[in-house]
């Protein structure tokens, strides 16, 4: 008793000064006026980022007319138009099932070989190791590209998806073994030494312990490794064929012709965004914790 | 492990050899797991730039088939007197990585410190700061080549509402440049906001309130007390925003297309390097660029890395 009683005594006063500092110091008017200003600060600051974005949704539903009307900036009779040239002529539907084909492949092959890699680089504190599969992400990718270029071609494999899956998993594999290195540093060890005391070897214990503990992480690493790889440029602006092409690709070779049908681009652009966007509606938590990973830990 | 290599007499022969295998992995999992990666990446970078490097040292052009000669450090002796295409080259890497980067930081601080403490619809406005960093950058290059058209965009006519003339943007000799930065800050502060974002959410609330406690104004609590707190975090935050700007290249070639438009006015080393290999299929001269190229982007990882050391220690 008498021993806890200076500490209760001490966390009182503790307290009662510091609500009295803040009481005095933040007077409701400045609350007030604060709060008008936050307020207005954030829906500048979400129309900065939006407005382009709706702009270019509103630009796809207008005939070419229409855009170069300033007077229709936003009121417009809305057309679907654009959306069925684009998607009814020049395969883009096969441009999509490419996009998907190879961002899918590429992630998933990623994670087989990635996320053992990131488990050992994790658990052994495989600094130098990991640092080569950083180099992925450092070196410049034309540097690559010449090589590439003229050993897959003499391959055959040039135009064809192995490449670019291949060319694709370099995009993806080293933001899967970073974004899971760290998730595999802040994993207790406990679990999968309970695992080993109950007889099971270190590789049954990864199996059948750390990985289904680690979903979480995983899920990240694939989103943002699918959402890189479909948004990668210029791997397959080199190694695509006509019949490969990915949407950026796509979307690139519209205006390589004299006049652009700014609807027609608009659409295509709405087309290859969006399923990205959609993604990021319903995984929100997981592409900022993969893209923080390892950012705030000191 | 000599015990487990000799197994009892009455374990059939099969098991034996699934047994002893297994083991063998198990001990060696260090490496058995690590080494697909390692050798997928290394065999993929350390050829390629092996062999960049051996065309660099030759005048290798029209096709890598074609015969070439060995011509030693003729390209560096070119590449780095040529005050025509390379060194404004340089100069444009550098000051689109710089200024993007630095108003990507303030302005990154300043809506993250808005952000920072809880409000209502917090997760509507998460979502929306999400979008343009997720949107593929060749798409926001081309919805951005609209908004920035002179005769019909929307930049002209915000600007006509307000009494000023046109401008060319984009499409100017003097203007392309912060032009694209402006695009590249517009789908990259995010990045930053997130990052700096998470490091003030894993602040500790105490220094902020003794600092208070002890009168300390607004400013000089985010001077003197948040940022040094942060300042791990803003490094991680430079370090991979300054990779991705060193090497942009989806946008500036989405916007102004082949050597970076007629003036080569947004021509960073990389669109350079693109355009000698891709477009004049110049190998040599090129390869030259791109060790160049490579050995600064080095240079800039290993300064930034040695700086979050010390601000670590």
């Amino acid at each position: 008793m008498s021993l806890a009683e200076p500490r209760l005594i001490r966390a009182g006063s503790d307290s009662a000064a510091l609500s009295g500092a803040t009481t005095r110091r933040r007077k409701p008017f400045r609350t007030r006026a604060y709060k008008v200003f936050r307020a207005v600060a954030l829906i500048v600051v979400v129309a900065a980022f939006i407005a382009p974005l709706v702009w270019m949704f509103l630009a796809s539903l207008k005939t070419n007319v229409d855009i170069y009307d300033a007077s229709k900036t936003l009121v417009f009779t809305p057309t679907t138009a654009n959306y069925e040239t684009v998607l009814g002529r020049n395969n883009y539907l096969s441009f999509v099932f490419n996009s998907f084909w190879v961002a899918f492949a590429s992630t998933v092959l990623s994670l087989i070989i990635g996320i053992p890699a990131a488990y050992s680089m994790s658990r052994f504190a495989m600094r130098r190791s990991a640092l080569v599969v950083l180099m992925a992400r450092i070196i410049p990718g034309v540097s690559l590209l010449v090589p590439w270029y003229y050993v897959f071609s003499n391959l055959s494999m040039v135009g064809g998806y192995s490449v670019l899956i291949l060319s694709h998993m370099f995009v993806a594999l080293p933001l899967i073994v970073y974004i899971l290195m760290s998730y595999y540093d802040s994993m207790p060890l406990e679990l999968e030494e309970a695992a080993r005391v109950d007889g099971l070897t270190h590789i049954g214990a990864f199996l059948k312990v750390t990985l289904p503990l680690s979903v979480g992480g995983i899920a990240t690493a694939s989103i943002l490794a699918f959402i890189f790889s479909w948004n990668n440029f210029m791997f397959a602006l080199v190694l695509s064929g006509a019949d490969t092409k990915t949407l950026p690709v796509a979307i690139f070779n519209f205006v390589a012709y004299a006049s652009i049908d700014w609807g027609g681009l608009m659409a295509a652009s709405v087309v290859v965004t969006i399923p990205i966007m959609v993604i990021a509606l319903f995984t929100q938590k997981y592409i900022v914790s993969g893209l923080t990973a390892g950012a705030t830990k000191g | 492990m000599a015990v487990a290599a000799l197994p009892p007499k009455r374990v059939p022969q099969k098991q034996t050899a699934w047994k002893s295998y297994s083991d063998w992995a198990n001990e060696h999992r260090k490496w058995l797991f690590a080494a697909p990666a390692m050798i997928f990446v290394a065999v993929l970078i350390a050829f390629p730039l092996g062999w960049t490097l051996y065309l660099s040292l030759t005048d290798a052009s029209g096709s890598v088939r074609a015969k070439s000669e060995f011509i030693g450090l003729e390209n560096y002796a070119d590449v780095l007197t040529d005050t025509e295409r390379f060194w404004p080259a340089v100069l444009r890497t550098f000051v689109f990585t710089a200024v993007a980067l630095t108003v990507q930081l303030v302005l990154g601080m300043a809506i993250a410190l808005l952000l920072w403490r809880p409000f209502k619809g917090e997760k509507w406005v998460r979502v929306a700061i999400l979008l343009p960093l997720v949107a593929t950058p060749v798409a926001v290059g081309m919805m951005w080549r609209l908004i920035f058209d002179p005769n019909i965009g929307f930049a002209n006519q915000l600007l006509g509402f307000v009494g000023i003339g046109p401008q060319p943007w984009l499409s100017g000799q003097y203007s392309a440049l912060p032009t694209v930065i402006f695009i590249d800050i517009w789908q990259w502060t995010p990045m930053v906001v997130i990052i700096l974002l998470a490091g003030l959410t894993s602040l500790s609330d105490e220094p902020d309130e003794a600092a208070r406690i002890d009168g300390a104004s607004a400013w000089q609590r985010f001077r003197f007390v948040t940022v040094p707190l942060l300042m791990p975090t803003i490094i991680v935050a430079i370090l991979l925003r300054s990779i991705d700007a060193l090497k942009t290249f989806d946008l500036l070639y989405a916007t102004k297309g082949r050597g970076g438009g007629s003036f080569h006015e947004v021509e960073t080393l990389n669109v350079y390097a693109y355009g000698l290999s891709f477009d004049y299929n110049d190998y040599g001269v090129s390869s030259t660029v791109l060790i160049i190229f490579f050995l600064i982007i080095v240079a800039v990882m290993f300064l930034l890395t040695r700086r979050r050391k010390d601000v670590q220690k």
